[in-house]
């Protein structure tokens, strides 16, 4: 993880029933936990309904956490759960465990070589730019989503993201790899566009 | 093992993961750097990826939890009493 609370939670002093403890750990993690919620869900108030959830379940078990993975990869976990719930009661077409076209490596392949990696970041992180970034995760598929929002946006390790997500790590390198051509494909079309000719050599 | 020293975009690709994260070893990293150095389109196929996964690290990509949703979460877990001690 690349942040570590300044000073450690306590698992035993939540366990024993302390609240000020307890808020110290929501006040911790309620941030990725939301992020995850609005991008596996795509709206505020589902957003909401898995942060909650997940602090209410969390709770409720805390006394079963066996410390075998992290805290943080333990509530990563139940949050997941609680979006991938919803989300099936919602689009109950959705399937999580099967890999999306996994028999044609087809789509793993490049298909746009135009260089904007060296575009200034002030227009890729434009309100336009910002948008074109944010739609592109949106139209990953659920599975390869979830890997990589644990992985490549809260930071997770390999390890710490199969744990999460009950997946083998190899899985997860698979749903990863596939995750960030699809999203750099997405970006490369949409720059392709808009970059200024140049000349290829 | 095999023999081939010729590393192919295929190959590349099935390693670009593991190299952007620094997760190869030295050696392969080498191998991948030779076929780099020859071929343009891993390159920017390596450059954008690279990119792509910067950009969504970025703190505009990860806004912090909103203030009225963060009190209805304290509310609702009966935490009222440490709304106001959020450290900041
Ligand atoms: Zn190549």
């Amino acid at each position: 993880m690349n942040r570590q609370p300044s000073n450690e939670i306590s698992l035993e002093a939540i366990i024993a029933g302390d609240r000020a403890e307890f808020a110290r750990l929501v006040d911790e993690y309620s941030s990725p936990i939301y992020r995850l919620g609005l991008r596996m869900l795509g709206n505020p108030q589902d957003a909401e309904d898995v942060l909650q959830n997940t602090f209410l379940n969390a709770l409720t078990h805390i006394q079963n956490f066996e410390g075998r993975s992290s805290l943080a990869t333990w509530l990563y976990r139940i949050a997941a759960n609680e979006a991938l719930m919803l989300l099936r009661k919602k689009k109950p077409e959705v399937n999580i465990e099967e890999m999306e076209g996994e028999e044609d490596a087809e789509d793993l392949h490049p298909a746009r070589f135009v260089d904007w990696s060296a575009l200034p970041e002030d227009e890729l992180l434009s309100d336009e730019g910002k948008k074109a970034l944010d739609d592109a995760i949106q139209q990953l598929p659920e599975s390869l989503r979830l890997v990589f929002l644990l992985r490549d946006v809260e930071g997770l390790s390999i390890k710490e993201t199969a744990e999460a997500l009950n997946l083998t790590e190899t899985n997860v390198k698979t749903r990863l790899l596939r995750a960030r051509l699809a999203l750099r494909e997405q970006l490369s079309a949409y720059y392709s566009e808009r970059l200024p000719a140049r000349s290829e050599k | 093992m095999t023999e081939h020293t010729h590393t192919t975009c295929e190959e590349l690709l099935d390693s670009l993961s593991a190299y952007i994260d620094g997760a190869l070893a030295p050696e392969l990293c080498r191998e991948l750097e030779k076929h780099l150095a020859e071929c343009n389109n891993c390159r920017v196929v390596l450059n954008t990826t690279k990119r792509t996964i910067d950009l969504v690290q970025t703190p505009l990509e990860k806004p912090d939890l909103p203030e009225d949703v963060r009190e209805r979460l304290f509310k609702r877990l009966n935490l009222d009493d440490y709304l106001t001690r959020k450290s900041k």
